[in-house]
């Protein structure tokens, strides 16, 4: 298909493993020219999907993740897709955190998906086949 | 990421070089907690900082926390890519930005 690539990476999900899957990530967004501020957002949004899968799919245990970068480019738009075998988990349900509160009041936690879900185009998650399978969309 | 600390009196100055992530972050933890102690003027310098994410922001959170209670904190040299990340996590009203 014309105009259209995809890349996989598959890699034990460790933080430790953050950076080898940034590394991946931005070689492709490299390749397309991706304004400096969307690397920044997709690699903010990649660090905390990631950094989620590793934490919490396999807890204890340790398990993959898949990470998919396609690129269409008429219009210019990178899609990256992560798919884990852990447990089930939809963070879009997860409640945004009150942005309004002061510092005392504010909790730890939940920003990172609030972060995602602000800088991407669209977020669609789905579980099948025992997996979960999420994926980002941004428009360049 | 490289962390430049200068103190002068009471008055210290973290300068921060690179990516402020999940991997970095609790290198910065641990400076910040470390040597706030007797300070009452923090000053963030952020104007080699990259790249910050959520985990970022929960060690600046938590210092805003400290300094709330021993005086005063400020992120000084923000570009605009972190501005923004700062405005819709609602951090520029709970941190002054400079």
């Amino acid at each position: 298909m014309d105009g259209y690539n995809s890349h996989e990476m598959v890699i034990v999900a460790e933080k430790d493993n953050l950076h080898k899957v940034l590394k991946f990530v931005d070689e492709h967004l490299e390749k397309i020219d991706c304004p400096m501020k969307a690397q920044m957002q997709i690699d903010v949004a990649v660090e905390e999907i990631f950094v989620n899968i590793a934490s919490y799919a396999y807890n204890p245990e340790v398990g993959k993740a898949t990470i998919r970068v396609e690129v269409n480019e008429d219009p210019l738009t990178v899609y990256l897709t992560f798919i884990d075998d852990g447990v089930a988990y939809d963070p879009l349900k997860k409640a945004d955190p009150d942005v309004t509160l002061s510092a005392e009041e504010r909790e730890i936690g939940g920003l990172g998906i609030f972060m995602v879900k602000k800088s991407m185009d669209d977020i669609q998650y789905e579980y099948r086949d025992g997996q979960n399978i999420l994926t980002l969309k941004k428009k360049l | 990421m490289n962390i430049v600390k200068n103190l002068e009196g009471t008055k210290l100055v973290i300068a921060l070089e690179g990516r402020l992530d999940t991997t970095t972050a609790p290198e910065l933890e641990n400076e910040v907690k470390q040597s706030v102690e007797n300070v009452t003027e923090l000053i963030f310098d952020f104007e080699k900082l990259e790249y910050i994410s959520s985990a970022g922001l929960r060690v600046l959170l938590a210092a805003q926390k400290i300094m709330n209670k021993q005086g005063t904190m400020v992120v000084k040299n923000v570009d605009a890519t972190i501005m923004e990340i700062f405005e819709v996590t609602g951090f520029s009203d709970i941190l002054k930005i400079e």
